[in-house]
């Protein structure tokens, strides 16, 4: 076949337009004052007691959401590798339908089973336990993100496993390895390239989603996307704003880089 | 009987899982036959709110909005995506590994930042409203497409094509008779997956929408504060027991070539 590098043009155009300038001008609008002078202020910014705090609150949420996301996804890819082939596509697409529920109305949903006189604390009564009162905190916010992005772990490390060969599988067992040294030596290893590319689904959403903490935090709570949303629709403060998004982007490719700095090339892109 | 065990916790845990990802979602199932204007009292089963839905002109605009976006978005960005995955696919070393690291820009970036840096940028030269907002889908939904085809294009036969070049098929025949068909997996769950974060977007609508516009998520984030009308219960209701079924029909009806069990985005 000839090579037709030229079919990519549209979309080489579409990048320049739509991603590449979008780009510089918030980089624009972050490095210059109101007046259009240069200054470094409203990147700065970020380093404001206020905005610091947001932006440890949203690492811890998006740091916890992203580990809990990974020690359910394992066990949840295994017991999915337990089923056979048809019961495992009707599985995924069980985990993938709930995406069609529109995402705001299940996070309210959830602010209705986590109220204080809410579901889940009339179930808790029910059984005879102490309610609990979530409502409002950082764990209704926590609960939410996993809620919401557990789905973009499971895929990725889902993928990753079912392309491993089930030789080596055998393999392993065969030389007398149980099933823990077969997960740890074998699977565990095979599927970083998965693992990879669902932290990275579900770490950088996870920090910024201000609509969860809206709703689950009760407007208290504020994350770094709460903070950013508000300077553009309450202050109208656009070179802020910017400025704040901008060091938000820095400090997600720092941390991308530390995580996926060994990651093979290609590979870890193949997210569904 | 140590399988037996196994099997039964793992399936227990599968049945967890489940319920935390069904859980709101049988909430709002509930709310929908609810007949009562609020949201924490049971005031009795109704189907009032099916009713009243079709007549709330507001909610089926913004479903025309959200439908017809994705539709758009979804399709050019696969047109888009597909000659781009095949363009890319042939470039050198270099070129691919741009290109790729701009593909994934759009994943990387935080939604907010993306939007926000389109908002910033459509100002400029165009008022905000359905187009800005199609742009925006289309740049979003793009990598996905590329991402879902990339690899069919990697485990594509080639050696078909040049047979059927030599048995006389011309380019554009034999592309579309031979190579389409080998990539059309992929560029079905791509299709499905742009079609997917365009329903299901929320963020980057909100800052490019403008004030005219509405699509079903930014209308109900627009009426969280005064309470979400329980219309909305019954059309997201009605939404996702149409996908339900029709991914069920694809699931369970007609088992072609074995292959693609999930039809869905799942599939790779």
């Amino acid at each position: 076949m000839k090579k037709r590098p030229w079919l990519a043009t549209p979309y080489a155009v579409w990048v320049a337009g739509f991603t590449m300038i979008p780009l510089l001008v918030i980089f624009q609008y972050a490095l210059t004052s109101r007046e259009g002078a240069f200054t470094l202020a409203n990147v700065m910014a970020i380093f404001e007691p206020v905005h610091l705090k947001a932006l440890l609150f949203s690492l811890e949420i998006a740091v916890g959401c992203t580990i809990i996301c990974i020690l359910l996804s394992y066990p949840l890819v295994m017991a999915m590798r337990r089923l056979n082939m048809g019961r495992q596509g009707f599985t995924l697409f069980i985990l993938i339908l709930p995406m069609w529920m529109n995402f705001i109305l299940r996070i309210l949903a959830w602010q209705l089973i986590l109220s204080n006189n809410g579901i889940l604390n009339f179930i808790l009564q029910k059984a005879g336990l102490l309610p609990l009162s979530l409502a409002n905190t950082g764990t209704a916010i926590m609960i939410g993100v996993i809620y919401d992005y557990l789905p973009y772990m499971v895929l990725p490390i889902f993928n990753a496993v079912a392309e491993i060969d089930e030789d080596l599988v055998e393999a392993a067992r065969d030389l007398g390895a149980n099933s823990l040294t077969v997960f740890c030596k074998v699977i565990l290893p095979l599927s970083v390239p998965g693992l990879l590319s669902g932290i990275v689904m579900v770490f950088v959403p996870s920090m910024t989603s201000f609509v969860i903490a809206d709703v689950l935090g009760g407007g208290k709570l504020q994350l770094i996307g709460n903070v950013i949303e508000q300077e553009f629709t309450k202050s109208a403060n656009w070179n802020m704003g910017s400025g704040l998004s901008v060091s938000l982007m820095l400090f997600v490719l720092i941390s991308m880089a530390f995580t996926t700095k060994n990651e093979t090339e290609g590979k870890s892109s193949s997210i569904w | 009987m140590v399988e037996k065990i196994k099997d039964f916790v793992s399936r227990f845990y599968l049945a967890l899982v489940i319920v935390f990802l069904y859980a709101p979602i049988a909430v709002l199932v509930v709310l929908s036959f609810n007949d009562s204007r609020s949201r924490v009292v049971w005031g009795g089963f109704t189907l009032r709110w099916y009713q009243v839905l079709f007549s709330n002109h507001q909610i089926m605009d913004a479903l025309c909005t959200t439908i017809g976006l994705a539709f758009l978005s979804a399709g050019i960005a696969t047109l888009i995506g597909v000659l781009a995955a095949l363009g890319i696919q042939a470039m050198r070393q270099r070129g691919y590994q741009v290109m790729m690291t701009f593909t994934n820009i759009p994943m990387l970036n935080a939604d907010i930042v993306t939007g926000i840096a389109l908002m910033l940028w459509f100002v400029r030269f165009m008022p905000l409203g359905f187009a800005s907002v199609l742009l925006a889908h289309i740049t979003f939904n793009i990598p996905y497409v590329i991402l879902s085809v990339m690899p069919k294009i990697k485990q594509m036969n080639l050696s078909v094509y040049e047979a059927a070049r030599d048995l006389g098929a011309g380019a554009v025949y034999a592309f579309f008779k031979v190579l389409l068909p080998q990539l059309m997996s992929g560029i079905v769950s791509g299709f499905f997956m742009a079609f997917t974060m365009s329903m299901d977007d929320f963020v980057i609508t909100y800052f490019t929408k403008g004030a005219g516009v509405n699509t079903l998520s930014t209308m109900i984030y627009g009426e969280l504060k005064k309470g979400v009308k329980p219309e909305m219960y019954a059309l997201s209701t009605l939404i996702f027991a149409t996908v339900f079924a029709l991914l069920l029909a694809v699931n369970f009806l007609p088992k072609r070539k074995g292959k693609n069990p999930a039809g869905g985005p799942a599939a790779r």
